[in-house]
């Protein structure tokens, strides 16, 4: 049986207009066989969560170099509950000090990927993680 | 003559020695590399340019010395901006710096300037960047984290508190409101009794790099321009000293792009403000001395060395023969470096003052006007009072006791910086031809061309960093266990968000919210009529506290909002 190929919604929440990371981050995961949908700037929690149930992702990954990750974070996640969907994986990258990791993970981030992460391993994370998913589900 | 004013190798005796003694080299070096091969088949600069084994004479056979590099102070000024450099007086040093609240960021100017800061340079928090008050929905969560919240004049009159504006020197990173944020500058210095003309700093105003990788924009291109020419054409006649926009290319460095790509986008977005500014009957032999630019500097230090030096004698160029401007200070490329963020690492961060070192000694030794140095922890949070410190004293080490800015220009004549310095003009010009055969740097823009250059060089350097190709310290290679533990980061206190909206409130209630109206419709009026200048109607708004975020919302609704062209 053919697996579905892992999709994946590469967000930019808020106001921060670094996009360097996520472009490459969701060129990476292209190239690696995914279908990646890239928001573009200035999301709201709203617009993504909807973009991700309508696209039926697998995956949210977020990054945000403002500062602002506690709040963006909390709001995707609580919205993605509200709306039945927390089988969508969220993870993430940008500028987060280590010691607000854990909390991120609390919420319910699957894994947050720091500055000089290769996206090897990012990639590998999402496969295992997509897999254990559908594995369960199935 | 030939020969006359060429650089060295005129002599045909000298030639002659040289060109055998070459080829005994290279021979030499080629029965040598059978044993010891090097260690890489190619080396290249960090922006891929193919690096010879040996550079001499023979590699400059071409330059003319008084054409291509002359005299520092003189077209094409290659050579420096000033005749004396950094003998007359250091570059100014000035640190980015703000966060939380203008009370917060206005301590931390005071420190600075008491550590020896010679200039100031405001971060604004994103709202205040993208037009928004601290209490708008899309303000959320984002309040005082990336600089300082400014709603209205009286954030800014607490900003600049028992800071004396007729001697300082500030410069705001500031694009899409730029004209309110200069219009609140103004109106602070009035109430502290300067007036414009005595005013000196910088707004950045560049929004054509905000659309191509900084992401600050708010209205579309068109109206953008407008306002930028209506800054130039009010700051000509009113605030002479003032620098009307700082052209940009540390970002587009930051988003991934090579030196060659920064010098080449970078002058190509300053040339469709300057032919902006010419259509709009502006003279560019008068606003083109108060053009500033802004670059940034990364580790390939004889790289980036040569690419300060290609950016001066182009942009002179460009001037003097295609806009046809006659004054030789309207060709003179004056600009701010930044040392690069991109290349800070989380993983050991200590070694980043080793890096911002090398880098702010070349943007030394490449001739900057004024520097900003980042700290070391700038990968992992706002820098706190004492890593801004060292970031700071790392200037001050390079002014006093490097001995590199005894003489003029000393990298001028070596053979590799000459010969780089050349080929990273060759290659920026080539650019520059490109986007005018799209047809300029909006329409370049809107087909997505500067954008989809820069995101394949970004991602070519994420695989070669990936594939071991190229070594990133601590994070490829030589790494160590190491836990967050014990790091002292700076944190913006939580509650910063909720006191700026409350104090927001009290102000708007305080207010003449009569006259607040109809300074508002003045301004919607003029952003009507292109014929009428903007600022006089926005300085009258701030002068009564209509706040950032109802100016920008009266032209948001006349202007409309651009939407990204995302590239991928």
């Amino acid at each position: 049986m053919s697996e579905r190929r892992i999709r994946v919604i590469v967000a930019k929440p808020g106001l921060d207009g670094h996009d360097r990371g996520a472009k490459v981050v969701a060129r990476a995961l292209r190239d690696a066989g995914m279908e990646v949908i890239y928001t573009g700037l200035r999301q709201t929690p709203e617009s993504i969560v909807e973009t991700a149930i309508q696209e039926d992702a697998d995956a949210i990954g977020i990054s945000i170099l403002s500062g602002a990750h506690e709040h963006y974070f909390g709001e995707i996640i609580r919205l993605l509950k509200s709306k039945n969907a927390e089988d969508i994986i969220v993870f993430g990258g940008g500028v987060i000090p280590d010691g607000d990791i854990p909390r991120l993970l609390e919420m319910g981030a699957g894994a947050i990927f720091g500055p000089g992460t290769s996206t090897k391993k990012c990639i590998e994370w999402i496969e295992k993680t997509v897999e254990e998913k559908r594995r369960k589900e199935s | 003559m030939p020969g006359k004013g060429r650089f060295s190798v005129s002599e045909k005796e000298i030639c002659k020695d040289l060109i055998e003694g070459r080829k005994g080299y290279d021979e030499k070096v080629a029965k040598g590399l059978s044993r010891q091969p090097e260690m890489k088949e190619v080396f290249t600069t960090g922006g891929g340019i193919p690096l010879e084994r040996l550079y001499t004479p023979l590699d400059l056979e071409n330059l003319d010395y008084c054409r291509d590099l002359g005299f520092p102070g003189s077209y094409p000024f290659t050579r420096g901006v000033q005749p004396t450099m950094f003998r007359g007086r250091f570059w100014t040093m000035r640190q980015y710096a703000g966060f939380a609240t203008a009370a917060e960021s206005n301590a931390r100017y005071r420190y600075l300037l008491q550590q020896g800061q010679t200039g100031l340079s405001v971060a604004f928090d994103l709202p205040t960047q993208i037009g928004y008050d601290s209490d708008h929905p899309m303000a959320r969560g984002e309040v005082g984290k990336v600089g300082v919240a400014i709603d209205s004049l009286a954030d800014m009159e607490t900003l600049f508190k028992e800071i004396p504006l007729g001697k300082a020197s500030t410069s705001m990173t500031i694009n899409a409101p730029a004209a309110v944020l200069l219009a609140m500058y103004i109106a602070v210095g009035e109430k502290q009794g300067v007036g414009p003309g005595e005013l000196s700093g910088t707004i950045q105003n560049d929004i054509l790099k905000e659309y191509i990788a900084r992401g600050t924009y708010i209205f579309p291109p068109k109206p953008s321009m407008r306002l930028i020419t209506d800054i130039f054409g009010f700051c000509s006649d009113n605030v002479p000293k003032w620098n009307t926009i700082s052209i940009s290319g540390y970002h587009i460095r930051e988003a991934g792009s090579t030196a060659s790509q920064e010098v080449a986008f970078t002058l190509a977005d300053g040339l469709a403000y300057v032919e902006a500014a010419v259509d709009a009957g502006l003279d560019p032999n008068v606003f083109g001395q108060r053009l500033s630019f802004f670059f940034n500097a990364h580790n390939d230090f004889l790289e980036e060395v040569a690419k300060f030096r290609a950016a001066r004698r182009l942009w002179a160029k460009l001037m003097k023969e295609r806009i046809g401007v006659t004054e030789p200070k309207a060709m003179m490329l004056r600009f701010h470096t930044q040392t690069a963020g991109s290349t800070l690492t989380a993983q050991q961060p200590e070694n980043n003052i080793v890096r911002v070192a090398i880098q702010a000694l070349a943007s030394v030794m490449g001739g900057t006007q004024s520097l900003h140095t980042n700290s070391f922890d700038e990968a992992l949070a706002l820098p706190t009072e004492k890593s801004v410190g060292i970031a700071l004293k790392t200037q001050q080490i390079i002014a006093h006791e490097s001995g590199a800015t005894c003489t003029v220009d000393p990298l001028a004549g070596s053979y590799a910086v000459e010969s780089l310095t050349n080929e990273i003009e060759r290659q920026a010009m080539e650019y520059i031809n490109k986007i005018d055969e799209i047809g300029g740097m909006l329409v370049a823009i809107e087909k997505g061309y500067p954008q989809q250059q820069i995101q394949d060089a970004a991602y070519q350097y994420q695989r070669a960093v990936e594939n071991d190709d190229r070594i990133v310290v601590g994070v490829n290679k030589f790494q160590v266990e190491e836990n967050g533990e014990g790091r002292d980061l700076l944190r913006v206190d939580p509650s910063v968000g909720e006191n700026q909206k409350k104090a927001l409130q009290a102000m708007k209630q305080g207010r003449d919210n009569v006259l607040v109206k109809n300074r508002l419709d003045s301004i919607r009026s003029a952003a009507k009529d292109e014929s009428v200048n903007l600022m006089p109607s926005i300085i009258d708004a701030v002068r009564v506290y209509a706040t950032e975020g109802e100016i920008c919302g009266v032209l948001r609704e006349e202007f409309g909002e651009y939407r990204e062209n995302i590239v991928l």
